[in-house]
């Protein structure tokens, strides 16, 4: 691991002012990503900034009827909450088929949303990878492409995005609040979060260098029958080959997006009012434009019967 | 470097560290305190296991300076040969392993999961998030998935665990 000098901030603006002015600058919190990566030096911070007693843990009503998730609530912690369980159990399902126990119980809303891609190719660093070395090329294309995208990508990054709770937060059309080092606050739609990966896969999401994710908000609740549904390659404790996270409501309005199959959650609103007429209908729309590689084609069956098991379970 | 505070079992520990040591680092190198086992090191096998405020997380995947003033309980914490905690004395009598290696993330974890399942934390297996979750084998298969056991003594340890928890064993 690269050396790096740390500090605590003790407000979110606080924190972006330190990542502002110190060039190579990242923020922790949960740290189960990013310490990761720092051990691999594909990561190598200078500086750090510890974020985890920013106050940012808590759940709190919105006068629309919604719920705001501070930035720093943990896996475990959205995933038990009442209200999540209750209203948004989409959510809450997704949260728990990722990682471990002792993950959840570490990870970070704000984290989650921004961990890296689990491509292997990203991982190895005696291989190219334009995600990791803009420019160096892409290990992936060409090479053992099981787990990657099959829709969304480019000829510079095939890679997936491996977050299970990012596929509910875009069924649910939650948004983002963030503030910058200038004390700037913004609010992003989960749908504008995340990029595609186009020429340059290095920058993942629309966030500025120095812009701190401080909640979630996410509308009132809508109801229905919510279920995520994750396949993979054991049961536990591995990431999606393909996820479905669905709302599904007998009076239309029903919404579908997809985990596993690209380099962000995958959502296409035309597809949405497909879903009474079933699965294939709905993959029709939603996975149109897939070009998958040779060795993950099957994720295009696989993530229409997928869908058909969800549909069938919400008819139950 | 960095001057740390650590609250660990108890005891008050002020150690100067690079800012780079793991939690688990400064367990095992500078605190001696070697029950806790450097796995994979990268938060895939839960041998590191430990509980900061009765939470139980990846030692590994923390880094000590961010664990300053927190609560953080090991294996040595739990119990001794002489007066063991009931989960080891259930993993002993239940032979919940064969090498050992794993041993103590499994009996750490699964003493901070019992207590998840006390504050109604459901899993992935759980089928209505909105009731008491049961310990059914699945649920605590699915809940300590995140400890691997090399020797596979996965069937024991869920025996230890259940008799814990108040069930047959």
């Amino acid at each position: 691991m690269k050396a790096f000098t740390y500090e605590r901030a003790s407000s979110p603006e606080q924190a972006a002012q330190m990542v502002a002015r110190t060039p190579n600058a990242k923020f922790i919190a949960g740290g189960t990503n990013l310490l990761d990566l720092m051990k691999l030096e594909i990561e190598t911070p200078t500086h750090l900034v510890d974020v985890n007693s920013l106050g940012l843990d808590r759940i709190e009503a919105t006068p629309d009827g919604g719920l705001r998730i501070g930035g720093l609530v943990r896996n475990t912690d959205l995933a038990a909450d009442l209200r999540i369980r209750r209203d948004y159990p989409v959510l809450s399902h997704a949260l728990l088929a990722g990682a471990s126990g002792q993950l959840r119980n570490a990870a970070t809303t704000g984290g989650n949303l921004l961990q890296r891609t689990r491509c292997p190719y990203f991982y190895d660093t005696n291989m190219p990878c334009n995600k990791r070395t803009p420019g160096s090329g892409c290990g992936a294309i060409g090479g053992v492409t099981r787990q990657h995208a099959v829709i969304g990508h480019s000829d510079a990054c095939i890679a997936t995005n491996p977050s299970d709770m990012a596929v509910a937060l875009r069924v649910l059309d939650a948004v983002v609040e963030t503030v910058q080092g200038d004390g700037k606050t913004r609010t992003i739609p989960i749908a504008e979060f995340h990029r595609l990966p186009g020429g340059t896969p290095n920058v993942e999401t629309v966030l500025a260098a120095s812009e701190m994710i401080t909640g979630v908000v996410l509308p009132k609740p809508l109801g229905g029958v919510q279920l995520y549904r994750k396949v993979r390659d054991r049961a536990s404790y591995a990431f999606a080959l393909v996820s479905v996270a669905a709302v599904i409501r007998k009076d239309g309005g029903s919404r579908v997006a997809l985990g596993g199959v690209a380099h962000r959650p995958w959502r296409v609103e035309a597809a949405d009012a497909r879903l009474a007429d079933g699965a294939r209908a709905t993959m029709a729309e939603l996975l149109a434009d897939a070009r998958p590689q040779p060795e993950n084609a099957f994720k295009v069956t696989l993530a229409e019967r997928t869908l058909a098991a969800v549909l069938a379970q919400a008819r139950i | 470097m960095a001057r740390v505070s650590l609250q660990v079992n108890g005891q008050a520990h002020s150690v100067d560290l690079d800012t780079r040591t793991t939690l688990l680092d400064a367990l095992r190198e500078y605190l001696k305190l070697t029950g806790t086992k450097k796995g994979c090191d990268h938060g895939q096998c839960g041998a590191c296991t430990v509980m900061i405020d009765g939470r139980r997380i990846n030692s590994c995947l923390t880094l000590a300076v961010m664990n300053e003033g927190r609560r953080i309980t090991t294996i040595e914490g739990l119990g001794t040969p002489e007066a063991m905690h009931p989960m080891q004395a259930a993993f002993v009598k239940h032979d919940g392993y064969q090498c050992g290696y794993c041993t103590p993330g499994q009996i750490c974890s699964a003493v901070a999961m019992l207590d998840e399942v006390k504050a109604g934390v459901p899993s992935h297996v759980t089928a209505d998030l909105l009731a008491a979750p049961d310990l059914t084998p699945a649920e605590l298969r699915e809940r300590m998935s995140g400890n691997i056991c090399r020797c596979a003594a996965y069937s024991n340890i869920v025996d230890a665990i259940t008799e814990v928890a108040g069930g047959t064993g």
